[in-house]
């Protein structure tokens, strides 16, 4: 319809069609070949209507959006380049005396925690003893693997930062992410150089956790705020504090347990719900980490299956310059 | 030969759209971004519509799906429908002055981030806050520069 009254119109409209396009050769032919916009416009709403539902009901689509991702990555590494050049020229440029002072710092700091460390070994010996005595299987057993964040900005309005590993070292999806303090959150999609982190507090994310002081479990669902989780199936009369710290309890089975992930920050009892409202804060500064750890946990029973175990331990095989931690 | 190098522009400079759009920004100013990619497909489509249409702009949804882990298809349906409508209007639109073109282009952007945020209703996905409106009306000042910008490539590298 507005083609035809367009056609209609005289003068203007027939010098737009000159200034478009140079010899109205080339005009032609696609005017009369292949489906009119209109059909063209219903065939791209029934692609993207089906894509939108296999792509969020299923699993199929995880290869073709992997590979679209790697074809797209440089556009990523470029995103992150400014970013990237500046630390490494902040780096470079570093003053030999900042240098001195970090590597003082770094020592002293090193043999603080390697006090602390053999300290842990005894404790989790014993800790292994006693389970032993009682008959609980338990593996703390862990490697980690570290990676950093690049700065491209995904969806704004969901919580996901994309990292520099993905599955040619080893990462998969649904595997845990740490940082040097807490719980991050949780690999959600891979490519060969890449991984995006979906973090403890989206919208979208739950994960099971345990208050440390009283052993309860629950679970911490995210608020799409950054310093804020929710939990919000606790009845009116349990014991939960202001100040407790929630470690995972390792019951989903995609976070190793006894991490910490927050600590709460208010108690809210409703005399007249079903359920008080807690809110918690993330341990980790979700907002300003540059760093991750990615956690393998090294007991068979507790991983996805035997291909992501293998696909797991040649990560730091293939040598690119990782942290590959063994365990005790 | 001519042709085919067109296009590679055209190509690049939607690329150039979708990395402005994933570039690391400061947190304060990330609601208020424009789309680039948008407005650079607008352009493409009302200069030249017989080569940039409804599928160019499904195949830049895609694409965008892909840099910004939505879903796939959630950007690539506003997008066709975007290129749909000034694939169709493209010659009354070059009639106006630019800061007019500015106006009509506020309601194709506020159209695409609608059907960006049915498409995250209807999948369940955790709906985006107020600020997600912001950006068109920050994008419609930023047009005549676009269109200016776009113009002088297009002479100087398509046709």
């Amino acid at each position: 319809m507005t083609q035809g009254i367009v056609m209609a119109m005289p003068g203007p409209a027939g010098a737009g069609v000159h200034i478009s396009c140079r010899g109205c050769l080339a005009i032609k032919p696609i005017f009369q070949q292949g489906p009119s916009p209109t059909a063209r416009l219903v065939l791209a709403f029934v692609a993207s209507a089906v894509l939108m539902a296999v792509d969020h009901r299923y699993d199929h689509l995880r290869v073709v959006r992997s590979t679209f991702a790697t074809l797209l990555y440089p556009l990523q590494w470029l995103a992150d380049s400014p970013i990237a050049l500046a630390e490494w020229a902040s780096e470079t440029l570093a003053s030999r005396r900042e240098l001195l002072w970090e590597n003082a710092h770094l020592a002293s700091e090193n043999l603080k925690l390697n006090a602390q460390q053999q300290k842990l070994l005894a404790l989790e010996a014993e800790n292994m003893r006693l389970r032993g005595l009682l008959g609980t299987s338990f593996k703390v057993g862990e490697r980690v693997l570290i990676a950093e964040l690049m700065a491209v900005d995904l969806a704004p309005y969901r919580q996901q930062v994309l990292v520099d590993k993905g599955s040619r070292s080893g990462v998969y999806v649904g595997q845990a992410v740490l940082d040097a303090d807490a719980v991050i959150g949780q690999v959600v999609e891979v490519t060969p150089f890449t991984a995006t982190v979906l973090m403890i507090t989206d919208a979208a994310h739950a994960l099971p956790v345990r208050n440390h002081r009283t052993g309860l479990r629950t679970i911490a669902v995210g608020t799409g705020k950054i310093r804020r989780l929710a939990l919000p199936y606790l009845p009116n009369n349990t014991d939960f504090q202001v100040g407790d710290l929630l470690v995972t309890s390792g019951m989903g089975r995609h976070f190793p347990a006894g991490y910490p992930v927050a600590r709460v920050v208010s108690v809210e009892r409703r005399p007249g719900a079903p359920f008080s409202a807690v809110i918690a804060e993330p341990i980790a500064r979700l907002d300003r980490i540059m760093e991750v750890l990615l956690v393998w946990s090294l007991d068979p029973s507790e991983r996805d299956g035997p291909a992501a175990l293998l696909e797991g331990e040649g990560g730091p095989a293939d040598g690119q310059g990782e942290e590959g931690e063994g365990d005790g | 030969m001519d042709r085919r190098r067109g296009g590679l522009v055209i190509f690049i400079t939607m690329l150039i759209g979708v990395l402005l759009t994933i570039m690391p920004i400061p947190e304060w100013a990330r609601p208020f971004r424009p789309s680039w990619y948008i407005l650079v497909l607008i352009y493409w489509v009302m200069a030249l519509p017989q080569r940039v249409g409804v599928a160019s702009a499904w195949f830049l949804g895609i694409a965008m799906d892909v840099v910004s882990g939505t879903l796939l298809g959630q950007h690539a349906i506003g997008l066709s429908l975007v290129g749909y409508v000034v694939h169709q209007t493209h010659l009354r639109m070059r009639l106006f002055p630019l800061w007019q073109q500015s106006l009509m282009i506020l309601p194709l952007l506020l159209l695409e981030r609608a059907i960006g945020f049915w498409g995250m209703g209807i999948t369940h996905q955790p709906l985006p806050y107020f600020d997600y409106w912001l950006a068109p009306f920050v994008a419609i000042l930023f047009w005549p520069w676009v269109f200016i910008l776009m113009r002088d490539v297009r002479r100087r590298f398509v046709s």
